[in-house]
């Protein structure tokens, strides 16, 4: 176990090191630059601004200067969108909102997921399993963006029961957590009954009927426990996604979180920002799946890790 | 008798307070506006945009500030200098700091934070987009190209409330620059303590202006409040001022119609019709051209007659009246209305006495038509036979394309030219105008100061903002005589026969419409403003 870790560790620096490298190689590439505005600075300007923020060195040279600060825990500042603040200011201010909505968001999709993917397995070929079928088909075959329009024309500007921007309240948080949860939610919905449905066929299950356990405790205690590995392979890269913020319901919604940040650096071309939080959602991503493999073990104890995870 | 002269005492401490009350809600009045989102920079010398400036403008004060008229459009006086002396040659002011004129901490402002301010403006080290505002004072080009110490700059504390500055040459739009956020001061030990973070924190944040800053959370709002320390503080108006930092249109016209803010300028395109139909919009003058510019070094608009044809084929009150639709005037040339001549406020403004280089009514356009047809015919291409198919550069954005699409249609109609149109996002299409790699592009000017030359020096050859690569020597010669002449009357015929040569000779650009600015208020009056974009909230009165 402990080497196995170790390994998942040393492997995930690294792909954090390439994704690092390859982020900031286009970034630079791209057309385009921090300094651009409709009033174009002067040349003299230009080259004070790009030697105040190292600009003016080899790409090499800035690539390995800016991997040093990193493992110093220094991330630069904005050259732009909020001149001179420290980035790493900007994504605590900006992580929190994102998360917030994301922290509803995983626990709606889980908490409602997995039972409509038990229920429709459990009435399999009746009116109930055809309809949560349909739901869930309509849910992952929709954008978000169209379920969160849809939302706020419906409930807030036609029928104007809840807010339709910022996060003031709690009513806020309702829609843009449920438009972000629709999909993961049918898709957990789906992949939960396709796997429970495996596992009911299964000839432990036909040993527990047999040996007259409740239908519930079969499914609940037997059933679901082991259809649950490809959903919890789902899950940790869902709430990587969720949690560091869908920067088209935060759009839609006008929630002043990082998804949305990070695309506004990506258009103002703020180098600090853009490298920032891709190095920070890029952690996040690979720490969810090191922390997924872990449950593996957890969920179905014949997964030996020390063995690269193979059962 | 004494009971009931108790009573009577009661009586009247019960009336005098119900009478406080009755006035706590004009005491306690806040206002909450929203001009856009997180601000780029709050730093007088760093920042670039009219957000920025708008909230500066409230916290600090320069030698001039800009006051009500009467009529809620802002007008030059004395600021933190309570005189000004002048030499004869008008290169040489001497200017006396208010005695009472203090820092938000209370310490007071002295020359030196002049001297201060200004030398790190034109330091190369402190990158500011905007030190050219400076370039008026002696040895500032030098600084800011770094031929010379900062030291050398033309500014001087003969004591510590006495500034001299001087010029390099006469500069008629000298007080406006003295209001400018740019020059504003700062204070040296603030700076030295909070290094480049020193907006960032309330302790540093010491400014000179009627408001200071209370709070700010990032992305949400920051809070303004009267500065005790200010000369004129028993004068203020609202107890604080509240920048709501929001970018979303619909978001900001929801929050206005529910009452959460006084005063927005955004609002969503759809409604703009009805606003407008209903008077709730109002319109401001914006000393602003929105233009599409040519690629004058490229075949075909290196030819001035296939530039003027293009520019006389579009129909610009279809422009402003169906797809703007916010009170946007049709160019006629490329300085707008509303910036001064040599008789400054006073007299005609530069477009009035310039005049039109064409006829923009609606009745001219069939004529404009045949003009340009006959022009495109003369340049080999007649009825658009022959004329390579052309694009037209513009940035993604749902306005922009509506005026492309429309500016196709016409070019179509009238000239029988196939234009495609290419959109690129922001920052790409910024780099591709600037190289030159486009045959028409869109573009926009707002000016910085009211002076025509704010518009017509980047025309200059080799000019940063000269989008069109355009070069002229006559041209080039005649603005460098304006920029050195002390004459004012003089100064403007320069200008205005630079202008002729741009826009009546060689039609660089064609420009479509001045700008204009829009904006929804609601429970307060008092409000002024200048046509350079700048609000101000700080004499403001609940109504």
């Amino acid at each position: 176990m402990a080497s196995y870790l170790v390994k998942r560790v040393l492997m995930a620096l690294l792909a954090l090191l390439i994704i690092t490298c390859v982020t900031f190689i286009i970034m630079n590439l791209v057309p385009g630059g921090p300094f651009m505005s409709e009033k174009a600075p002067s040349p003299e300007v230009l080259a004070a601004l790009e030697a105040k923020y190292g600009l003016n060195k080899p790409i090499g040279e800035q690539l390995i200067n800016y991997l040093k600060d990193v493992l110093r825990g220094d991330f630069g500042v904005s050259f732009r969108m909020q001149k001179n603040r420290p980035v790493i200011e900007i994504i605590q201010d900006l992580f929190p909102v994102s998360a917030r909505v994301g922290l509803f968001a995983v626990i709606n999709a889980v908490l409602i997921g997995i039972p409509i993917g038990c229920l429709a397995a459990y009435n399999r070929g009746k009116v109930l399993d055809s309809a949560l079928r349909v739901v869930m088909t309509i849910g992952i075959s929709i954008p978000s963006f169209v379920v969160a329009t849809l939302l706020l024309i419906l409930l807030s500007v036609n029928l104007k029961i809840l807010p339709g921007m910022g996060l003031t309240d709690w009513r806020n948080y309702i829609m843009p957590c449920f438009a972000l949860s629709f999909y993961p939610m049918c898709y957990i919905g789906r992949m939960t009954r396709s796997s429970m449905l495996d596992a009911i066929n299964a000839d432990y299950i036909r040993t527990a009927r047999a040996k007259g356990l409740s239908s519930g405790r079969i499914i609940f205690k037997h059933a679901l426990r082991n259809s649950l590995i490809p959903v919890v392979t789902y899950i940790g890269p869902m709430i990587a996604y969720l949690l560091t913020g869908g920067f088209v319901v935060e759009t839609v919604f006008s929630i002043p979180g990082l998804g949305r940040y990070f695309i506004q650096s990506i258009l103002n071309r703020d180098y600090p920002i853009i490298m920032g939080t891709t190095v920070f959602l890029a952690a996040f991503v690979i720490m969810m799946n090191l922390v997924v493999d872990i449950l593996y073990k957890v969920i179905d104890p014949r997964i030996n890790l020390s063995n690269g995870g193979e059962a | 008798m004494k009971k009931v002269l108790a009573l009577l005492f009661a009586a009247l401490m019960v009336f005098s307070c119900f009478a406080c009350n009755t006035q706590g809600p004009a005491e306690e009045f806040e206002l909450n506006v929203n001009i856009a989102s997180e601000p780029e920079s709050i730093d007088p010398a760093l920042n670039t945009a009219v957000d920025g400036a708008v909230m500066i403008n409230h916290m600090f004060e320069g030698l001039y500030k800009w006051i009500d008229n009467g009529n809620g459009v802002a007008k030059l006086v004395l600021g933190q200098a309570e005189s000004v002396d002048v030499n004869a040659e008008k290169t040489v002011y001497t200017f006396k700091i208010r005695e009472n004129a203090k820092w938000s901490d209370g310490q007071a402002v002295t020359a030196s934070d002049f001297v201060y301010s200004w030398q790190r403006l034109v330091d190369p080290a402190t990158a500011a987009d905007y030190c050219y505002m400076a370039d008026i004072l002696l040895n500032a080009n030098e600084i800011m190209a770094g031929e010379k110490d900062k030291s050398e700059l033309g500014v001087k504390a003969i004591d510590e409330h006495t500034l001299e500055v001087t010029l390099h040459t006469p500069c008629p739009y000298f007080e406006e620059i003295m209001a400018f956020p740019s020059l504003m001061p700062v204070r040296q030990d603030m700076i030295e303590k909070g290094g480049d973070q020193w907006t960032f924190d309330l302790s540093t944040y010491v400014g000179n202006g009627p408001y200071k800053m209370e709070s700010w959370e990032h992305n949400s709002k920051i809070r303004l409040v009267k500065s005790e320390n200010y000369y004129d503080y028993a004068k203020l108006g609202p107890n604080a001022i509240n920048f709501a930092l929001m970018d979303d249109a619909n978001a900001i016209y929801a929050a206005f119609n529910s009452g959460q803010l006084n005063f927005i300028e955004e609002v969503p395109v759809a409604e703009i019709p009805t606003l407008v139909e209903q008077g709730k919009l109002n319109i401001d003058k914006y000393i602003g051209t929105y233009y599409v510019c040519f690629q004058t070094q490229k075949a075909p608009f290196d030819d001035v007659r296939v530039r003027k044809a293009f520019s006389l084929a579009i129909d610009r009150n279809y422009i402003v009246e169906q797809i703007t639709r916010t009170g946007q005037v049709p160019a006629s040339g490329f300085v707008p209305y509303g910036v001064n001549d040599a008789l400054g406020i006073e007299g005609d403004d530069f477009r009035t006495v310039g005049g039109n280089y064409m006829d923009v009514s609606k009745e001219a356009y069939e004529a404009n038509c045949e003009e340009a047809r006959r022009l495109l015919a003369e340049a080999g291409y007649e009825g658009g036979a022959g004329f390579p198919v052309v694009e037209y550069l513009y940035n993604t954005s749902d306005n922009h394309k509506a005026i492309g699409e429309a500016l196709q249609q016409m070019w179509q109609d009238e000239l029988g030219v196939t234009v495609n149109l290419v959109n690129q996002e922001w920052n790409t299409f910024l780099q591709t105008r600037k190289e030159g790699n486009y045959s028409i592009a869109r573009n926009g000017w707002i000016a910085d100061y009211n002076d025509p030359m704010s518009f017509l020096d980047m025309w200059l050859t080799g000019g940063g903002n000269n989008d069109a690569h355009y070069s002229n020597a006559e041209y080039d010669a005649l603005i460098m005589q304006a920029k050195s002449t002390s004459d004012a009357a003089e100064r403007m015929r320069l200008m205005h026969q630079a202008e002729d040569i741009l826009m009546g000779e060689d039609v660089v650009h064609a420009a479509i419409y001045f700008y204009t600015n829009k904006y929804m208020a609601q429970g307060f009056t008092g409000m002024y403003y200048t046509p350079l974009g700048y609000y101000f909230f700080g004499y403001t009165k609940q109504a």
